[in-house]
């Protein structure tokens, strides 16, 4: 996963807010952006490490 | 008895008749009255319910009675513990609005069972996402060796209650490190039994797959007993494992021989002051750990646990978010913001990698018995402090401070943190063993503790001329 661009950081802002239905001040935004870009830049070190296809997740359900 | 006596020195005092629960209840009442004005570390005191409870002990011991393996010895729980009567704050102002709680937190209730006295519920960083011990709302808890420092967080107010010497045993959580930071910043002893060992019932969580709750005191047998106290299967708490208890304190004059101990290299001792290398290499030398083992992939299993607690709070959260974001902590807002925009499968991915990791450190139990790690990468910054200078470089304070303990709590590992008196301020070592071995831990503590390797100093300030 590439680092994102500002501009993009913007759009998944919004566009999550409008899907979650989270009212952002504008004030907030660009503290709002910086933590998701943190985020998804430890989110890329995690999607890049290869696992096999049969790789469980931790939490498991018992049913 | 003296403000500095253990636990254990306490119970052995009133079960004995020496002294009455009520008088070392009214002292500890007193020393918060006093004490707490500039720490700061707690946000109720339950001065009725603490005397009520402290004369049905002394009713009981003078009726021959037994009165608990704690008897009289006054204990708080960090404000994300349900106390009936009171509304559980877990550090935010939204909670306020709760309705008080009917009942207490499942291990506030084992601890009074054993005999303990609830004082009060002590101040955290909102939401426990945090790291300072900082609060908008309450104030930041003020670290006793200190007060112009952070005690560490989130349990901010359980460090600086147990280490300002208001109560000897407190009550904390570490999702990421929450105890353990605390314990460091603060000289203390801190344990984060196994995932699922000890209940949570009655709680307000904060991730659930990585919450745990746990002790902080002055000496490993307080925290031994303390934890023995609340051992055992809670079908309240899902995650609460179906366990027979197994008691630590009677297995800890075993100390360390025939102990395999390692220390943890590579990831573990990038971004470590001279402080933090200072105290690991003196605990490493104490106990005669030569070898030196890598933790594979700790940097990605750090990243891992940040992905998965920023979208779990979000979840958590969100309806606060979308009602009340206006209230939060600022800071704490915008993390779970940004955690509620984070792409669904890299959160799946990082569940996975997660079981891949276990497997990998499990893997690595089985030629040493305990790993050593530091606790923090350095001593307790000042209050307000926003970054940090490591390996020559300024680097922002707040996500740094959880580096060593994230990548162990990720997977649920029982870890002891043990207080190396440094001068001018303490810092903590992490003694690490695998699932369910928290006697191990415990006793490489003891050890350590009864070489004056590691002791939990007494602030200045109450030091006697």
């Amino acid at each position: 996963m590439a680092e994102i661009e500002s501009a993009a950081l913007d759009q998944i802002v919004d566009a999550s807010a409008a899907v979650l239905g989270l009212a952002i001040e504008p004030a907030w935004k660009p503290e709002i952006r910086a933590n998701l870009a943190v985020t998804l830049r430890l989110a890329a070190m995690v999607d890049e490490f290869a696992l096999p296809d049969e790789a469980e997740p931790a939490p498991t359900f018992e049913a | 008895m003296r403000a500095w006596a253990t636990a254990g020195e306490i119970a052995a005092a009133v079960a004995g008749g020496a002294t009455s629960a009520v008088a070392v209840v009214e002292a500890a009442l007193a020393r918060i009255g006093e004490r707490d004005k500039i720490l700061n570390a707690f946000t109720a005191v339950t001065n009725e319910r603490a005397l009520a409870r402290a004369r049905a002990i002394d009713a009981d011991r003078a009726n021959g009675r037994p009165v608990g393996p704690l008897a009289g010895v006054p204990f708080a729980v960090k404000n994300l513990f349900d106390v009936a009567g009171l509304p559980t704050l877990a550090g935010s102002r939204i909670n306020r609005d709760r309705p008080p709680a009917v009942a207490d937190a499942a291990l506030v209730g084992r601890l009074e069972a054993a005999g303990a006295v609830l004082v009060g519920a002590l101040n955290m960083g909102e939401y426990a996402y945090d790291f300072t011990g900082e609060n908008v709302h309450d104030g930041p808890s003020r670290n006793p060796h200190d007060t112009s420092r952070m005690t560490g967080g989130s349990s901010g107010g359980s460090g600086g209650a147990v280490a300002g010497g208001l109560v000897p045993i407190a009550l904390g959580s570490d999702t990421n490190g929450s105890i353990r930071v605390p314990s460091s910043f603060c000289g203390l002893f801190g344990l984060k039994p196994t995932y699922g060992r000890l209940s949570r019932a009655r709680t307000f969580p904060f991730v659930a797959s990585l919450d745990h709750l746990g002790p902080l005191a002055r000496s490993v047998g307080d925290l031994a007993l303390t934890y023995d106290a609340m051992q055992g299967h809670d079908p309240d708490d899902p995650v609460c494992v179906d366990r027979p208890p197994e008691p630590a304190l009677p297995a800890l004059g075993r100390g360390s021989d025939g102990l395999r101990i390692a220390v943890a290299g590579g990831y573990f001792r990038r971004g470590a002051s001279p402080e933090a290398l200072a105290a690991l290499d003196r605990v490493a030398g104490a106990l005669g750990a030569a070898r030196e083992v890598e933790i594979p992939e700790a940097a990605r299993a750090r990243a891992a646990a940040f992905v998965i607690s920023t979208t779990e709070g979000a979840a958590l959260h969100l309806d606060r978010l979308r009602t009340r974001a206006a209230d939060f902590d600022p800071a704490v807002r915008d993390r779970l913001l940004a955690g509620a925009m984070v792409p669904a499968p890299l959160v799946v991915k990082a569940q996975k990698f997660r079981r891949w990791y276990r497997a990998q450190v499990l893997q690595l139990f089985e030629s040493v018995d305990a790993i050593l790690a530091p606790a923090t990468p350095f001593t307790a910054p000042r209050i307000g402090q926003k970054t940090m200078m490591l390996d020559g470089a300024e680097v922002p304070l707040r996500p740094n401070i959880g580096i060593f303990t994230q990548p162990i709590s990720f997977i649920g590992l029982p870890v002891v943190a043990v207080p190396v008196p440094l001068e001018p301020l303490p810092i903590g070592v992490q003694i690490i063993a695998a699932p369910w071995r928290e006697d191990i831990a415990l006793r490489i503590a003891h050890a350590l503790e009864k070489s004056k390797t590691v002791a939990a100093p007494v602030p200045p300030e109450r030091r006697a001329p």
